[in-house]
């Protein structure tokens, strides 16, 4: 039994998902956002097992088990994207990937 | 048990009834770590060290599931997320050589956007820290012995979430089949 309040995970949790998220708002290179990505959905898998311990259910851990799946499936779809596109236009920077006019 | 006795207990501070343990040091230990890791992920200037950041940081998230009893988990998560999905990025970042460098140009829409994320994050850790001080969450409440293992998570995967896991199946399927049509070279088209 964890002897530690379960706000510390969400306050530990909360700072990892700050930190994605301004990864994802100030770097260019578009491997290290789907990284910052990738590190806010394990900051959300922490504080989902926080909970589930502190209610007692297991509903939080198999809740984390799925997104482990769904976040790998993107990873995959997502670097053959960037894959495919770099053998297009040879640039990694996100202000250069435009063809949509987005 | 030498986990649970407390080294020394601070009695003075008004907020909180702090009781430092050798628990507690290990998991600010860990926590400490865990931010680096993530402060190394966004403020490397190259994607291979973010890379080994991001990994150090599933590892020790991975421990910090094993002191919330959920050891099924935090195997998954080696296994997965620093097995995989790092090894993914490692291979992603050496076939197209990931190497723009640098924390991005100092455009203004750039720099707005950095005080927004600030500004919401120092929002949401103030939340929490009230949280925190007005005491509404208790600490973790009883558990059973073999909530965590896979035994328990496999009896609610087959009878509760049996439908999420076979969607779970064909959507692995689909992205397989999806990753595979994108990796390829785009063919010539034939004649006849």
């Amino acid at each position: 039994m964890s002897q530690i309040p379960t706000e510390y995970y969400l306050i530990l949790s909360a700072a990892i998902f700050v930190i994605g998220a301004l990864g994802v708002l100030v770097r260019r290179n578009v491997l290290i956002i789907f990284m910052c990505v990738e590190m806010m959905l394990n900051a959300v898998n922490l504080s989902l097992i926080a909970l589930a311990l502190q209610f007692g259910q297991l509903t939080g851990q198999v809740v984390v088990f799925f997104v482990m799946a769904v976040a790998a499936a993107e990873v995959a779809v997502g670097l053959a994207i960037v894959m495919a596109y770099v053998r297009h236009r040879d640039t990694l920077n996100i202000d250069e990937i435009n063809l949509l006019q987005g | 048990m030498l986990a649970g006795l407390p080294i020394y207990q601070v009695t003075t501070l008004p907020i909180y009834n702090l009781e430092i343990t050798m628990q507690l040091l290990f998991f600010l230990a860990l926590a400490a770590v865990a931010i680096a890791g993530a402060l190394g992920v966004v403020l490397s200037k190259k994607p291979v060290y973010s890379a080994l950041s991001l990994l150090v940081n599933f590892a020790v998230v991975a421990v910090l599931f094993i002191t919330l009893q959920a050891q099924f988990v935090a195997v998954v998560q080696i296994i997965v997320y620093a097995g995989a999905i790092v090894v993914l990025f490692l291979f992603v970042i050496m076939l197209i050589g990931g190497d723009l460098t640098g924390v991005g140009n100092r455009t203004r829409m750039r720099n707005v956007a950095s005080i927004v994320a600030v500004v919401a994050g120092v929002l949401l850790l103030a939340g929490l820290g009230y949280a925190v001080i007005a005491g509404q969450m208790a600490s973790a409440s009883g558990s059973t012995p073999g909530q965590g293992s896979v035994q328990a998570i496999a009896e609610a995967l087959f009878t509760d979430y049996l439908l999420p896991f076979e969607l779970t199946a064909v959507l692995l399927l689909v992205a397989m089949i999806g990753a595979v049509v994108l990796a390829r070279k785009p063919e010539e088209s034939r004649n006849g």
